[in-house]
């Protein structure tokens, strides 16, 4: 392009901007929103995840490999084991805690460590001491915090520490500091011996770190130690971990991102029906172009262009302000965004260069691909016939082909069948995507044939026939001003749908577990705090209790490269499984082994069957059990697997329990009951909570957990609503000359504002019923594809009715208002004049 | 300059508008055509202009068959050789006066310096930076003449000129019409049902049913 053409690109550019700069703004904005919130989102769940890998690396220093229990600890007589083993340099003993903290929700991570093997590994994690006390590293009183954990607990070196050990406390003093801990870690180092003594953990390992000899190959040592170790413990890498960690919320942070996109995908719409709009007004005037001596190729490049600019700017903005809502996001709430994944770490943003120019581009290649009809358009229309006035209706009309529409639903549908890619629902996004431009493409024909055929029955009022005449006979309009709207009241009601059946299906479930009339915990963060036999003994000996169900939860890794399982024992009736937990299906009582209960996404993850015989490495063996039965649970992503308490305690000798469901005895409340337990010895350590609390703080965690859900979804709808605003307003100016008409033969000024108005109600209203239907269709794509393949959680279908029609009429009447503030406009020529026909 | 050889256009189900039309405008000259409506006056000023193909026949610009050309090609003759005015005047709203009369300079690839000449020669001087909108009808008339002649075309097509003017500033706009052609040596073939707008022509020819004729 030479440069005096480059000059006819930006007059004829600048020239429509300034003319309209509303609607280029809108245009700009929409793609903005949709950049910005991707790249936000995106930073946000980086910046989190590299922190949280930066943490687990920390924690693991320089070690070559890690051995872990199956289980949190295992016992210490694998240690004089690996470190004489050949190929290892040197093995250093950990044992990793989470304390109890009284008072606070969160537990103090605690390393305790060998500091003279530690210290070639992670010599970070060495602590500071005093002045003149050297061998408090080795003081069975002392603990080492780092900075972070010293401003978070307010206590400085020389101050005493109480940790819960059991039902008791522990005090610790503050010898001195981690002065090499990452920047807000809040971490604790204590000497090993003394941490297994004070917390209860004597003879018990977290881990063991190697360090190998020079010149063994790394890859080939953990395979040969993980075939002697026989499955009892695991051989992993940091990188495993970190991966691990990634794994456990990469499909929260894809479905994050997938309505971000949502966004973005709304605002490609409003691009199309900013320069639909532009292209068919300005008709004439590209004729006039063509005339001259433009070509169709130049004209095409020129309408490109202005949409390309639209992506230019609006990506540019939604990177400086994704950045900026990341940053303000990080410093105000942290990094987790609702997922429960990142809770506990403080992440600071990084501008991530790759995603930024990935993001721009996808913006722009939005907008370019929201402006490839008109431009098509505008380069193939004829200039003769298009230099006179008044053939605007056959606009756009390669829209109305249905087939391409009905191959697009055709595929979409089929593509609903397929299985996800490595976890996620790839084809399940894809086939949503399809139905929404299948559904939109086809919206000219149906919305024309349906008006046609109600004017052929109704038309017996002239404003009637008007009406249903230009809806009927310009159907093509239709799909510019509902595309928007069309596809974010669809995901709107879709999200809706899914998020309400997710609802009420964990309300059910809740109150299907939450049977007993108190619950009991002993510490709400945190494994230092579990009840031991004698406290056991005295809870089910109070007073006023009918029964007891004692649970002990512990995690259970089966596969280092997967996330960690839920090994939950308690007291279950092999015969009758149902009665506490939410069994699906059939169960089975098994004549021989071991039986399990495993929960659905479990079944899902590793494939379990009814019936089925499997293996699970429990206290350092390879325990042959049984599935019994599968059940539903919403809590546990990753999968739980319940066994009898009885079994578990003879299979691993842990009698400590985590929380207590309490049966009263007739005539006893809850709180006369909670009362009696907190004057026992340890009864102000307990934390009750009767069966309606629980589930009012799970219900608000879900809540929480869909916010950001809500809000992408908002910001969808405010631009699809742009949308109908601009369009309408554009169409409804675009209209002066056949308004003046009709007010010469007589039309008053009120009927043509009725005219506005319901044309502006039946388009909208079109758009919502189909929209609905659209929505419902998406929604079981979301509760029967999207959500197993994502989190492998199924529910039962429930519509928000009373929600869906809030939204509905809210939008039925933002666009009779729009279509009714565009028509006064275009109804005084003074008004059209002083806004130079915008709006 | 221009020749038309058996030209034949007609549209689908529709009679014959233009049968076996031949005509040779010479250098210079300057036509008005007549004709009842619906004769083919605008299909033959769009057949000339390359905008539409006749179904049988010749047209040739200086030399160059029109039939030879596709699309681009002819678009790039008409930008070139051909000026073209309009009834409706067809001036872009959103670009101010010296833009709209540069235009035709700046898609030849020509310095726009000449825009400002054209508009001080049609009576605008000084009302460069104005908006059409600021505009009469005569005005915008003025403004539609100095971008159809501003790119020295060979050829000055002109449909309707004065349609949409009272007879008073028809009369100014068709003299200065005439006056920029006639200084810019072009041709030019001007359509118009208005006898006094013919008579500013060289020749008057009549458009009939049979074929091209001398008033």
């Amino acid at each position: 392009m030479n440069a005096r053409n480059a000059l006819l690109t930006r007059w004829l550019l600048f020239g429509e901007w300034r003319a309209y700069p509303l609607r280029a703004l809108a245009a700009v904005a929409a793609i903005a929103l949709g950049v910005g919130l991707g790249f936000a989102i995106h930073l946000i769940n980086a910046a989190a995840l590299d922190e949280f890998s930066a943490a687990v690396k920390s924690l693991s220093g320089q070690a070559d490999l890690e051995v872990r229990g199956a289980q949190p600890d295992f016992d210490q007589r694998y240690y004089p084991q690996l470190a004489q083993h050949q190929g290892v340099a040197l093995a250093s003993p950990v044992l990793e805690l989470d304390a109890v903290v009284p008072g606070r929700q969160q537990p103090l991570k605690i390393l305790g460590i060998d500091v003279f093997r530690a210290a070639a590994i992670a010599p970070d994690f060495i602590g500071i001491p005093a002045q003149g006390r050297a061998f408090d590293t080795l003081a069975d009183d002392a603990i080492f915090l780092s900075p972070a954990a010293m401003s978070w607990l307010q206590v400085h070196q020389g101050d005493l520490l109480r940790l819960r050990s059991g039902v008791h406390i522990v005090t610790l003093r503050v010898a001195g500091g981690l002065v090499h801990a990452r920047a807000g870690q809040r971490i604790a180092v204590m000497d090993i011996a003394a941490a297994q003594w004070r917390f209860h953990r004597v003879g018990r390992l977290s881990r063991i770190d190697l360090k190998l000899t020079p010149g063994v190959n790394r890859a080939q040592f953990k395979a040969a130690l993980q075939r002697e170790l026989q499955g009892r413990l695991l051989v992993t890498q940091t990188r495993e971990r970190t991966e691990r960690s990634a794994d456990m919320s990469r499909a929260y942070r894809v479905n994050l991102n997938v309505l971000a996109l949502v966004a973005l995908f709304t605002g490609a719409f409003l691009v199309f029906s900013t320069q639909a709009l532009s292209v068919m007004r300005r008709r004439s005037q590209f004729a006039l172009l063509r005339v001259m001596g433009l070509t169709r190729a130049q004209l095409m490049r020129q309408v490109l262009l202005e949409g390309a600019a639209f992506g230019v700017l609006g990506s540019a903005l939604g990177i400086a302000g994704g950045y900026a809502v990341a940053a303000a996001a990080l410093h105000f709430f942290g990094g987790d965004l609702g997922g429960g994944y990142f809770a506990g770490i403080n992440p600071v943003v990084h501008f991530t260069p790759m995603a930024a120019a990935g993001l721009f581009v996808l913006g722009v290649v939005v907008a370019l691909l929201g402006c490839a009809a008109p431009a098509m358009e505008a380069a193939h229309t004829l200039p003769a016939p298009a230099l006179k006035s008044g053939n605007e209706a056959g606009a756009l009309t390669q829209l109305a082909n249905p087939w391409p529409a009905l191959a697009a639903l055709v595929l979409g549908a089929l593509l609903t069948q397929m299985p996800p890619v490595e976890g996620l629902p790839v084809f399940g996004y894809i086939a949503v995507a399809l139905l929404l431009i299948g559904t939109v493409a086809l919206m000219p024909r149906l919305s024309g044939n349906f008006f046609r055929l109600l004017g052929l029955r109704h038309a017996r009022s002239a404003v009637v026939t008007l009406v249903l005449a230009r809806l009927g006979n310009a159907p093509n309009q239709a799909v510019i001003a509902l595309g928007g709207v069309l596809t974010s009241f669809s995901l709107m009601v879709a999200m809706a749908i899914m998020v309400a059946s997710f609802r009420v299906s964990v309300d059910d479930w809740l109150s299907h577990l939450l049977a007993a009339d108190v619950y009991v915990r002993s510490a709400q963060g945190g494994d230092t705090g579990a009840l031991d036999t004698q406290a056991q003994m005295t809870i089910a000996n109070a007073p006023g209790i009918a029964r007891v169900d004692f649970v002990r939860q512990t995690q259970l890794t089966l596969a280092p490269d997967r996330p960690d399982v839920m090994l939950i024992a308690r007291d279950i009736d092999v015969r009758d499984p149902g009665k506490i937990l939410p069994i699906i299906g059939a169960g089975i009582v098994p004549q021989h082994g071991l039986p399990v209960w495993v929960s659905e996404p479990m079944a899902d993850l590793y494939g379990y069957r009814l019936g089925q015989q499997i293996v699970l490495p429990i206290n350092g063996h390879m325990q042959q059990a049984v599935v019994a039965g599968v059940w539903r649970d919403y809590g546990r992503q990753f999968g739980a697997i319940q066994m009898r308490l009885a079994d578990y305690r003879a299979l691993t000798g842990d009698m400590d329990v985590n929380d207590a469901g309490l049966w009263l005895q007739p005539g006893v409340t809850p709180a006369r009951e909670i009362a009696t337990l907190q004057h026992l010895p340890f009864g102000a350590l307990l934390e009750f909570a009767e069966p309606g609390e629980i589930r009012a703080v799970s219900l608000k965690i879900f809540d929480r957990s869909f916010a950001v859900t809500y809000l992408l979804e908002v910001v969808a709808i405010i631009i699809g609503l742009f949308g109908v605003a601009a369009t309408f307003s554009a169409q409804t100016l675009a209209r002066v000359r056949e308004f003046g008409m009709l007010r010469h033969i007589g039309v008053t000024r009120r009927q043509i504002l009725g005219i506005l108005a319901a044309e502006g109600g039946l388009l909208t209203a079109a758009g919502i019923a189909v929209g609905f239907a659209l929505g419902l269709v998406i929604s079981l794509i979301l509760v029967f594809v999207v959500n197993p393949q994502s989190f492998h959680w199924r529910m039962q279908l429930h519509l928000p009715w009373g929600m869906l029609l809030s939204v509905a009429a809210l939008l039925l009447a933002s666009a009779i208002v729009t279509a009714l503030i565009a028509g006064r406009y275009a109804l005084s020529g003074n008004a059209i004049r002083a806004v130079s026909e915008d709006w | 300059m221009l020749e038309l050889h058996h030209v034949t256009k007609s549209y689908a189900g529709r009679r014959r508008v233009l049968d076996d039309l031949s005509y040779t405008l010479a250098a210079g000259e300057y036509v008005a055509v007549m004709g009842d409506s619906g004769v083919g006056k605008s299909t033959l000023l769009n057949l000339i202009a390359g905008l539409d193909t006749p179904d049988a026949g010749d047209i040739v610009i200086d030399g160059v068959a029109m039939a030879t050309l596709n699309d681009d090609a002819a678009t790039l003759l008409r930008r070139v050789r051909v000026g073209f005015v309009f009834q409706a005047f067809h001036v872009l709203p959103h670009l101010t006066l010296l833009q709209n009369v540069a235009l035709p300079l700046l898609l030849n690839g020509l310095d726009s310096a000449r825009a400002e000449a054209m508009l001080n020669a049609v009576g605008l001087r000084g009302r460069g930076q104005d908006f059409p909108r600021q505009l009469s009808g005569g005005e915008l008339q003025r403004v539609a003449i100095a971008r159809a002649l501003v790119h020295r075309p060979a050829l000055v097509l002109a449909d309707e000129p004065t349609g949409n003017l009272d007879p008073e500033t028809a009369h100014s706009v068709l003299m200065l019409l005439r006056d920029e052609i006639k200084n810019n040596g072009a041709s030019a073939i001007i359509v118009t049902h208005s006898v006094a707008a013919a008579a500013t022509a060289d020749r008057v020819l009549m458009l009939t049913d049979d074929g091209l004729y001398p008033a």
